[in-house]
Formats: C-alpha cells, structure tokens, sequence
C-alpha cells in the first residue's frame, strides 16, 4: 500500500508539470503572500496527538458541542445620528432577530470629546452615534432591558467612562451590575498599533484598562473587560499572521500589566475576549482562527500558569473586512461578506458582524443593514454549516496552514520581546512600520495587476449605477450641541464640581479610578470634562508619524 | 519620467485633517508619490484647517492632499480652502481622498477643492493627475 501510494503522488506531480497552468500573472500566495502548493497530502499533516473541540489547545474549537450547542450570536455594529434615531435602529434589528446588541459611537465620543468642542464640527454623528452624557445612554437604551441582553461596545480612550455610563443606565433600570453581560473594547494598545484613537501616554492608558479588569472582576464579573482586537490591525493593512501576532502579543501585554497590579492570572484571564478580522482569502482566515485559539491556550497555561480551563479559551468575535469592499459595483460586496462570514463560521467564532454592502460609502440604511444581518441567518440555518463541529479539522491543507500561522506568529513574539516588548515596539514604530510595509505591498500588486478586486482593477463596467446611501441630516449637529449644554445647566452643581476634583486627586495617586469615574457620570458629568479631567493628569501622546 | 533637475520637484502636504485614525490609505499615497518624484511631508493625525495651511506654508508646498475616513469632509475640506483664502494663498492646490460619496464631489469642487479621489482609486490616477497639474515639475 505506502509503495502504491507514493507512486501515486510521484505520477500525479509527472501530471501536474505537464499540465496546462493558467498564465494570467495573478499571484497564487495568499493574500498575506504565504506561497501555497497546488495540492496538500497527508504528507502535509502535522504529526500530532488528535486535537478535539472543547479540549486543550482548543484549537477545534472551545465548546465540546461547536455550534450544536448554541450558534453564534449574531451581533452587528451599528450607532448613527443621534442616541434616539439609534435607539430606534437598535429596536427595528432586535425585532429582526438580532441576538445583541453592539454600540458604534461618533468620533467625537471616541476621541472623548464633547459634541460642543471646537473640533467636533462636521464629525457628529457620522461614523457613529454621539453620546456626551448619562442624559445620551439613558436614550439609548430606552426601552431595551440591559439585564435580558448583551452589548458591545466599541470604544477605546474613553473605555471606563462609557462602561460607567451603562452601568449607571442599568443602575436606573433596577438592574445590578452583577447580572450585566457584555463587551468593551478597551483595547489602547491597537489603537497607538493601528487605529490611532489615542489620547494619554501608554502608561496611565494602560492604567486606566487595569483598572477596569480589575473592577469588573469585583463587581461586574459577567462583563467581558477587554476585546483584544486585530480587526483594526488587519484594516490598517496587516497580513494575518501579523494581525495574529501583534493581537496575541497585545493580549499577553495586558496579561502582564495585570499580574503586576498584583492580580492573580486566573482572577481576570477568563473574561479577556478578542476579535478577528475576517478577509476575503478563505482558507487563510479559518487557519488564523484555529492557530489564535491553539497558541493563547498553550501561552496561557505554559507561560502564566494560568490553572482555570476558562482562562485558556481563546473567545473572539469577528467582523467581515471592510478594506475588502468595493464602492464599484456595490452589491458585490454581500457576495464578499457572505464568503468572509462564512470563514468565521469555519473558524468557530463566538460572535459575528456581517458588513452592509452600502458600508464603504457610509454608515448602511435599514435594508443594508437588514440584508447583512439575513446573511447570517441563511448561513446559521439554511446551508448547514453548523452542523458538524470544525468540519475543515483534518484537512490536509487547513491543518498545514494553521501550523504556518502559529510558525509566523511565534517568529514575530520573539521579535517583539527584543524590541523590548509592546509598548517600547509601538515607541520604535516597529508594529506601524510593518503593517505599512504590508499595505504597500498590497497596494503595488493591485496596481502590477498580481492581484485582481473584481469591479476595480478587473471586470469594470463603464457606468455605476447609484446606490441609495444614508445621509446624516446637518441639523441634528446643533441638536445635539444644544443637548449637552442643556444637561450642563440642569445637573446638581455641587455634586458635579466634587466627583471631578475627586476624581483628579485619584488620578494623581494610585487608586483604581472606576468608582470616581463612576459618581463622576452619576453626576452627569459629560464625557469631555472627565477626560479633561483626566489629561490634566496624565498629558496627552503625540504619535512621531513614520510614513 | 523623472522631472528636469533644473526646476524644483513639486512639494505636497498630505494631512489627515478630522478626528478619525485611519491613516493606511494616506501614508500609501505618501509612498508612491515620493516613488513618483515629489517631495512629500506627511503631517501626521488630527490637523485643523489652519495647521494645515500653517505646514503648506512653513513648507513652501504647491498642493496640500487631504485625508479623511470620518465623513466630515463636507466641513472640514472647505474648511481648508478658506483658510487659504484667509491667508492669502489660494495658489496652493487642494486635492483630498477617503470616503467620499459622489453627490459631495461636484459640491466640494465648487467650492475649490481640486480634484477628488476615492475608494479603488489607482496610484498612478493620482501620479498622472499631479503630472497633468504641474508639467513641469514646478510653479
């Protein structure tokens, strides 16, 4: 039998060489540029003792039952306007069968600044829903019971402040903050990598998310305190192996700071969440998915000792790719946001977000919107693919590149712990050097024609045809602006004027600053002034931009 | 073809004005049009209007090429513009690049800005504009 076999393999390569190949100069590398063979064997598999869903590296997936047991919950990100028109979409996708709810805020809140500051003008309420106050997050949530549901939210800087204000919405709903779930990004360090949403220096930013893993794991036990995210890593033009690596070595970073405030690993580790990037390049991405969970299982019971099975559960959400959009011919882009989401699927996600195909122009209009969330719904229950628990588990080819990127990823920890580790690798620019490097690379192939993007640099049509996109009326600026100073003239002065003065002689100490961030928002202090409060401390950072 | 040696290369400012981070698709454009010849100096985030126009100037730069992803661009690019007439520099091309639907195109072009260039864009589109504006690779 092993002779035949190989005499096979020797004469299907004899074939493959005089084969005809396709001569059209498009790259065969992944997108990431990782050479692929034209065909994988058992030759290719790792030698390695079986691998089972539920089991330590968990690379098959962190629940014994996959998707048997529960699907994934269907999470799309959505915030626009003002907190009621946002209220209003948040309820029309509930009723659509939406599974949680996840928050997009407007630059201003997430740069932590109020709707009536000089440089908020023409930025409110475009990429996201603007919230200044206590007075915003009660509309927001008006109506929508914060103990029956979970909710993410994508916010950064300004993380703590926005976790007290829903903590103090639930406060006004009856609802204690022991029983509430959900997600906060709150992840600074992506943004000095990619995203660049930064406000104070690395060393109180890093504070300030110590001190919210360390207050939630009190008193908020159920919340998800950190979502470690490559997603804006993989946009800003990272290859996968580097959104595994950097994303990965951002997570060990927090682990680290944490342990040094004197937390105990397994205290903490198993409300860390984290969140993928899913791209067009198919295989790829499901390979990223089961490396990720593999390498943090084994770094977190190997190198932090950590003794909870749940601390070794890598759980991440996914977004499909907004770099992969097309403004040509825009409604190939639910064609690409099905594919993407599928790889998620593959790649077990816990949560997923499908893109609107109408997103690379704006924020999506309610058919957009609806239309994305239906594709998760065709996925989940018409095509079958959750029925079988990591079905590509075994591929020749799946477990060949999953070894790869867990390969590249270890290459690169080893890079950054010479660099000194993260925050001295961000200081030398190294993670934004190589994810330019890898955006231009990109780039170049598109315009050498190695790479084809069916709409754009192929398969043009002459005339695009229109598509109807959402417009943010200009009047709701002044509407809003109104608002906050409204809420500024009506609030308890006294109280106001004692949580912030408070707050500023705890950040100057050593306190964890979540409970007087926390009276500072009961005291509708707006976001602006907290942060205010808080840059008087610690300064703000200036990023050295490295073209 | 590279610029005479005898005339100055063309000077660009590219600014990502707004609050928003998304700085891959302008440090892309910074290295081709450095590869392409011109003389680049990247800004870096978050410049008002006027720090903008206060670098073109300090700078000596013939164009300013503006960067936006947050959707302020309606504000904030004529924002620029003005600031030029303000400051009495109206000789300074404006061009800008990011998520722009095309409704805003034909505004922001009637109100001074140059030329517009948005997602799927190729490099050489904006190399061949910029060769278009200036032939001779100077004033």
């Amino acid at each position: 039998m092993k002779v035949r076999a190989r005499d096979a393999k020797e004469a299907w390569e004899e074939d493959f060489e005089s084969a005809p190949s396709r001569d059209d100069g498009v790259e065969t590398s992944t997108i990431s540029g990782i050479p692929l063979a034209p065909l994988y064997t058992s030759s290719d598999l790792p030698k390695r003792e079986e691998e089972l869903p539920g089991q330590f590296p968990y690379t098959r997936g962190i629940h014994p039952s996959g998707y048997r047991g529960r699907l994934w919950t269907m999470r799309q990100f959505s915030g626009f306007a003002t907190a009621e028109e946002t209220n209003r979409r948040y309820k029309y996708l509930l009723a659509n069968g939406q599974t949680g709810l996840s928050v997009a805020f407007d630059m201003p809140t997430l740069m932590g600044q109020d709707s009536d500051a000089l440089t908020s003008r023409g930025e409110i309420g475009h990429c996201g829903v603007a919230i200044d106050s206590l007075a915003d997050m009660e509309t927001l949530f008006d109506g929508i019971p914060l103990g029956d549901i979970t909710t993410s939210m994508t916010i950064n800087s300004p993380a703590a402040i926005l976790l007290c204000m829903y903590i103090a919405v639930a406060e006004k709903q009856g609802v204690p903050a022991s029983v509430l779930g959900g997600t906060l990004q709150n992840d600074i360090l992506k943004e000095f990598i990619a995203q660049k949403e930064f406000i104070f220096p690395p060393e109180p930013s890093m504070r300030l998310v110590v001190d919210s893993i360390e207050y939630c794991a009190k008193e908020v036990p159920k919340w998800n305190t950190i979502s470690i995210s490559g997603y804006h890593i993989r946009e800003a033009g990272s290859t996968a192996a580097q959104e595994l690596a950097f994303t990965l070595a951002d997570g060990m970073a927090y682990v680290d700071a944490c342990i040094e405030r004197g937390m105990r690993v397994d205290d903490f580790a198993s409300r860390l969440s984290f969140f993928f990037d899913a791209h067009i390049d198919f295989f790829e991405e499901i390979a990223k998915f089961r490396a990720a969970r593999r390498i943090w299982a084994r770094w977190m019971r190997e190198r932090y000792g950590a003794q909870d099975e749940r601390s070794w559960k890598l759980r991440f959400h996914t977004q499909t790719a907004g770099v992969s959009l097309t403004a040509q011919q825009p409604e190939l882009n639910i064609a690409r946001t099905a594919i993407e989401a599928l790889a998620a699927v593959l790649g077990g996600t816990q949560s997923l977000h499908t893109n609107a195909m109408d997103e690379v122009l704006a924020l999506p209009t309610d058919k957009a919107a609806r239309l994305a969330l239906r594709t998760q719904q065709l996925l989940a229950y018409e095509t079958g693919v959750a029925n079988t628990i990591d079905p590509l588990g075994g591929s020749y080819f799946i477990e060949a590149l999953t070894d790869e990127m867990e390969r590249q990823a270890e290459a690169y920890f080893k890079r950054i712990e010479e660099l000194g580790g993260v925050i001295p690798a961000i200081e030398a620019g190294f993670f934004q050097k190589e994810i330019a490097d890898s955006a231009f690379r990109y780039q170049n192939e598109l315009e050498q024609r190695k790479r084809l993007v069916v709409g754009v640099n192929e398969f043009k049509v002459d005339e695009e045809e229109p598509i109807e996109i959402l417009r943010i009326d200009p009047q709701l600026e002044s509407q809003q602006v109104a608002r906050v100073r409204d809420v500024r003239a009506k609030r308890d002065e006294a109280r106001w004027s004692k949580s912030l003065s408070q707050l500023r002689k705890a950040a100057a100490g050593t306190d964890n600053l979540m409970p007087y961030i926390l009276e500072a928002v009961r005291a509708y202090a707006t976001e602006g002034e907290i942060m205010n409060t808080l840059v008087e401390v610690f300064g703000i950072y200036t990023e050295r931009a490295v073209i | 073809m590279p610029a005479p040696t005898s005339v100055r290369p063309v000077r660009i400012v590219l600014a990502k004005v707004g609050l928003d981070g998304h700085d891959r698709g302008v440090k892309v454009v910074a290295r081709a049009l450095r590869d392409a010849g011109y003389e680049v100096i990247y800004t870096g985030l978050r410049q008002t209007p006027e720090m903008v126009v206060d670098a073109a100037l300090q700078e000596d730069a013939q164009v300013i090429g503006l960067s936006i992803h947050s959707g302020a661009h309606m504000t904030l690019f004529p924002a620029v513009v003005e600031e030029l007439k303000r400051r009495k520099a109206t000789d300074i091309v404006v061009f800008g690049g990011g998520i722009i639907p095309e409704d805003d195109i034909a505004t922001l072009k009637a109100e001074g800005v140059a030329e517009l260039f948005t997602p799927g864009t190729p490099l050489q589109g904006i190399v061949d504009w910029l060769r278009s504006r200036f032939p001779e690779g100077a004033r």
